[in-house]
């Protein structure tokens, strides 16, 4: 059938245009707007009546005029085409090479909003990646096809970790096909260059497929290039078999978008202006996370969001909280003191950290360590809280033991360099140092056995030295 | 599906999961419709002249206005038979593994049809009437070993009523007949497969009130805040303050002979999960696989939004139909919130006036009515069964603020709340059920139940650890302002016990293979053994013993250790008291008061 071009448009608002008199329009199909000037936009078929169709327009409104613009209904959806050759490659934010190179031939097209995985062929995420990062591989733990967000606020150095991340990132197994997917919505030239210039740095350019939406490209464009880059990340996943990491960075931006979509549609607002299905169109994207009966790939997500105000409960880390499978949170506080990664331990949280860790994955005493660990911390906290206000002189023993630990494991355990990968055994070690500072019946999340294994041999050490200390 | 109902129309207008079609007069609220070329599954939702608005279940990218639209005549409905206990369904009742294998794919892509019930498998079928027998809808014509677990009662069928004429024996499906009813001189036939509309709640004969206790071996949901057989609970809380683990945890071990879990709107990988694992865990009551009594249904958030709406029905007809049998079922549903939202997303597209924050008016309502089918009954039929089903519903409220309508709504309607508290998972205290939020409307008649099986002893005990919980906040308070200094050694004592109450207690490890389960047996010598090395430690301290003392007594580690103890060693916990007491009388200076410094 052949395109169906008209020139019938009625109304412009926003990312929005009317056009009426259509006939066989589908839901969703591709457009293509060719404006007076000869530019081509492209946009998608939002809302259709048998005679009239709401389009977005993906590049935005500007300069489109209702006299000279002419419509094209594509007559299918968006696509991407993908392949191998896409790798080492820089796209912009609608999947168009921009690096100078040539443009992708792909194997195959695919339908950017894919299809929802059935959870009966789904494999549960298992596998443990290690970071370098103490306060993720010691405190929560990161698995294979996870999503795995950071939630952060302007002025913190979430991408320094994230890029930190998709740098060291491995699987103790060893070494196989990996790859990172990119995707960058709303980001400013610096920060996108700091990615690519990591990347290439580092050689892992290579190994990378860059989606760059900055901050002065169409902020309608945002809502396609997170679909974009998840369908090369599947591609690459589960038809080439490689484990893909992906960074998604800034949802923050990506909401905004989709906000102002709604209210050119006059929607009826749910929280703060944001649609009232921002959930459901979120998980369609957290949920192409995970692995797959039967394949060996998987896909691994790391989306970053700056929380507006450093509100955790703002509708966008609310709503993403409740989809994705734990968070990362970053604190201004231990930010200030200077710390990197400034890792909020208490707050933050793997869900899938007790499929990833122990015998045979990583080792039998991480999950009693962790625990503990968070027990003191949080203990510590609390007992400098009460020094604040009571004087240090009001704390007992133990609290002051604790508080002591509380300090030392910000400065030791939670702080490390960004070019530090710390291996998990390492981490591991690091935790149980930190613990011979606590009086042993304190230490109540642990197993005997663990504690005779991992914790005796440290004590004992330590009296040695202090009775040679005391003899000289 | 009589032929003179299909309504032909087509469609004038779509909108996401919001399809308009025209010429559909004579068409009914809630029937079921086939949308488009592809034949996608929708359902009437609106009706104006010959204008209906249709919910479509599946992904609506790429329908045509023009294409046709066609009613089904029939209100949307599950299957029920045997074969519905393992199995995993999606939102409207479809196989998820069939889909798979149908799709040869991964992914669910749309237009697919295939049987909730599967017409192949062979029963086989136990005749429990004779030729010539009375019967009434909901009598017991045979039974079905659905698995190890469900002996599968096949009822007659409601509006059925007369006298067997014909009853067979044998191995049949589920399409072929096992019995004929003379229902005054008409014979009809019955096969074990029944179809019921999910928004209509299926009747029973007489209501009773909750007064039974349903344990979930969690000792702050059993000890302080219980649930009884047929009751309503809702589990409210921030995203990570371990709703869905508290949901996994009474699925496991919920004293109920019939699970059905709702998946609505939540993450795939947790499905996976229950699907991976309840095949493996065991049944502490019969030891068999937990997934023989368990119904899974998954809509997860990526999937269609209308179809998530209709998951919770789907769940609960099913529950009601088990219960019907005589079966205690439990419903959990994860999470309504996620429900509400495809409420209001359907809502707002077919431009009604919105309540509060965009929900629809009707939200309670829907919500009310939703949690009303739960309950204890006698079911119908003429043995007088008695059955239940017991809905425990998760929230999740926008920042955990529980101002928000689904909230209020839902803690208008359940009976109990187990308010999970942010800070308590932050410090890793799981579950992080609030002990002075949290209510159970149930508590009087559960310590009634209780007091009985424990010789009177159960709400004293209750009480008493509560009362110390409270007091604890209290004193915190005071310690926090002023230092510890300014307790007396008796409030330091209080403090000292309900640590203990929250350490040893009311903590409790989901992961840990012992801990994750507590026997009412046991969490009633623990209680006891916890609130007796309160009293003992009180009467030391009267008589000069030091608090350091007390606190530092090796018999702690013991008490602290109950937990983990399995429970056929639950006995050794009957020394501890001896123990304490022998400790105690150590560190108690001889002479009593008079030695007190």
């Amino acid at each position: 059938m052949l395109p169906k071009e008209y020139g019938t448009i009625t109304e412009l608002s926003g990312p929005l245009l009317v056009v009426e008199k259509t006939r066989d329009v589908r839901y969703d199909e591709l457009v293509e707007i060719q404006l007076g000037s000869g530019e081509r936009r492209r946009g998608r078929v939002l809302e259709i009546t048998s005679d009239r169709a709401l389009v977005q327009v993906f590049e935005g409104t500007d300069n489109i005029d209702i006299k000279n613009t002419k419509l094209l209904f594509l007559g299918k959806v968006l696509t991407l085409p993908v392949s191998r050759g896409m790798l080492g490659r820089v796209f912009n934010g609608r999947g168009e090479p921009i690096d100078d190179g040539a443009s992708i031939l792909g194997d195959e097209k695919r339908d950017i909003n894919g299809m929802p995985m059935n959870p009966f062929s789904r494999d549960f995420p298992s596998e443990f990646i290690q970071t370098g990062i103490s306060t993720i591989d010691g405190m929560n733990p990161m698995v294979r096809g996870q999503k795995l967000p950071i939630f952060s606020g302007s002025g913190l150095p979430h991408n320094r970790m994230a890029a930190q991340i998709a740098r060291q990132a491995t699987v103790i197994s060893g070494h196989e096909d990996f790859a990172v997917v990119f995707a960058a919505m709303g980001i400013t030239f610096e920060e996108a260059s700091f990615f690519m210039e990591d990347f290439r740095k580092t050689g892992a350019i290579q190994r990378t497929v860059m989606f760059v939406n900055l901050a002065d490209d169409p902020a309608i464009e945002r809502i396609t290039t997170p679909r974009i880059a998840l369908t090369a990340a599947e591609y690459l996943a589960f038809d080439l078999n490689m484990h893909v990491v992906v960074i998604l960075t800034d949802l923050t931006n990506y909401c905004e978008a989709l906000r102002e979509i709604s209210a050119a549609r006059k929607e009826v607002p749910g929280r703060r202006g944001y649609p009232g299905y921002l959930y459901t169109d979120l998980a369609t994207m957290y949920e192409r996370a995970g692995r797959l009966k039967g394949k060996s790939g998987s896909i691994t997500q790391i989306p970053i969001l700056t929380m507006p105000e450093d509100d955790i409960t703002h509708p966008i880390p609310d709503l993403t909280g409740y989809i994705t499978e734990g968070q990362i949170i970053l604190s201004r506080t231990l930010h200030r003191k200077g710390i990197y990664p400034p890792v909020d331990v208490m707050p933050s949280l793997s869900r899938l950290k007790d499929k990833g860790i122990g015998k045979g994955k990583t080792r039998e005493d991480h999950a009693d360590l962790m625990n503990q660990l968070f027990a003191a911390y949080a203990r510590g906290k609390e007992a400098k809280e009460l020094a604040v206000i009571l004087g240090e002189g009001a704390l007992t023993d133990e609290d002051k033991a604790f508080a002591k630990f509380a300090d030392l494991f910000e400065d030791k355990y939670v702080r490390q360099g960004e070019y530090q990968n710390r291996t998990f055994t390492e981490t591991l070690e690091l935790g149980w140092d930190l613990l011979t500072i606590i009086p042993v019946k304190e230490l109540k999340r642990i197993r005997d056995a663990y504690l005779e294994k991992y914790l005796q041999p440290r004590l004992e050490k330590a009296e040695k030295a202090e009775v040679t200390a005391g003899n000289d | 599906m009589a032929t003179e109902k299909m309504i032909h129309g087509t469609i004038e207008k779509i909108s996401g999961p919001l399809v308009v079609a025209k010429g559909m007069y004579g068409a009914a609220m809630y029937d079921v419709v086939r949308i488009g070329d592809i034949g996608l599954v929708g359902e009437i939702i609106e009706l104006k002249e010959d204008t209906a608005s249709i919910q479509a279940y599946e992904e609506t990218s790429g329908l045509m206005p023009g294409e046709p639209v066609v009613s089904t005549g029939e209100a949307l409905s599950v299957e029920l038979g045997p074969g519905l206990i393992e199995k995993f369904y999606d939102g409207v009742q479809r196989p998820l593994r069939l889909i798979e294998e149908d799709a040869k794919s991964p992914y669910i892509p749309r237009g697919i049809n295939v049987p909730a019930i599967d017409r192949e498998t062979k029963w086989e079928f136990h005749p429990k009437v004779a030729v010539g027998d009375a019967v009434i809808a909901g009598d017991t014509l045979g039974v079905v070993q659905e698995t190890v677990l469900v002996e599968h009662r096949i009822m007659v069928p409601l509006g059925m009523e007369g006298t067997v004429s014909e009853i067979k024996q044998g191995s049949f499906t589920v399409e072929e007949v096992v019995a004929v009813i003379d229902q005054k001189g008409k014979k009809r036939d019955v096969t074990m497969l029944q179809r019921w509309p999910v928004r209509k709640p299926r009747p029973v004969a007489k209501r009773l009130p909750p007064v039974i206790p349903m344990t979930t071996g969690q000792r702050v949901v059993d000890a302080f805040f219980p649930i009884a057989m047929g009751g309503t609970a809702c589990v409210p809380g921030p995203f990570g303050s371990g709703k869905t683990v508290i949901q996994h945890q009474l699925a496991k071990w919920a004293e109920a002979e019939i699970v059905v879990y709702v998946g609505c709107g939540e993450r795939g990988n947790e499905m996976t999960d229950v699907l991976l694992e309840f095949p493996e865990l065991e049944d502490p009551r019969s030891g068999q696989p937990l997934m023989k009594r368990t119904v899974l249904i998954a809509n997860t958030s990526n999937m269609p939004v209308a179809a998530r709406e209709a998951s919770i029905y789907t769940g609960i007809a099913m529950a009601e139909y088990y219960r019907d049998m005589g079966y205690s079922v439990a419903l959990m549903a994860d999470s309504t919130s996620r429900w509400a939202e495809a409420l209001r997303e359907m809502s707002g597209r077919l431009e009604e006036m919105p309540g509060e924050e965009g929900y629809p008016a009707y939200l309670g309502t829907r919500l009310a009515s939703f949690y009303e089918r739960a309950g204890r009954a006698i079911v119908l039929g003429s043995a007088g069964r008695e059955g239940s089903v017991t809905a425990i519903g998760a929230v999740s409220p926008p920042g955990g603020d529980l101002s928000e309508p689904v909230s209020q709504n839902t803690l208008r309607v359940t009976k109990v709340f187990w308010g999970l508290d942010a800070n308590l998972a932050y410090q890793r205290h799981f579950p992080a059920i609030n002990w002075l939020l949290s209510y159970s409307l149930y508590t009087e008649k559960m310590d009634e139940y209780w007091d009985e099986k424990f010789d009177d002893e159960w709400s004293t005990l209750r009480i008493e650890a509560m009362t110390l919980l409270e007091d604890e906040s209290s004193l915190r308070e005071i310690v926090r302002l002023v230092g510890i200094d300014a307790l007396s050694k008796e409030e330091r004592m209080v403090l000292e016990t309900a640590k203990s109450l929250r350490e040893d207690f009311l903590h409790q490890n989901a992961f840990h293979e012992v801990d994750t389960y507590a026997s009412m047996e046991k969490q009633f010598k623990m209680l006891k053994t916890i609130v007796a090395f309160h009293h003992l430690g009180m009467e030391a301290l009267r008589k000069g013993a030091t608090v350091g003392e007390i606190f530092n007594l090796p018999v702690r580690e013991t008490i602290a250790r109950m937990r983990y103890l399995e429970e056929k060693d639950i006995g050794q916990i009957d020394e501890l008291e001896g123990k304490i007491k022998k400790e105690m009388n150590a560190v108690t200076p001889v002479g009593g008061e008079t030695d007190a410094a």
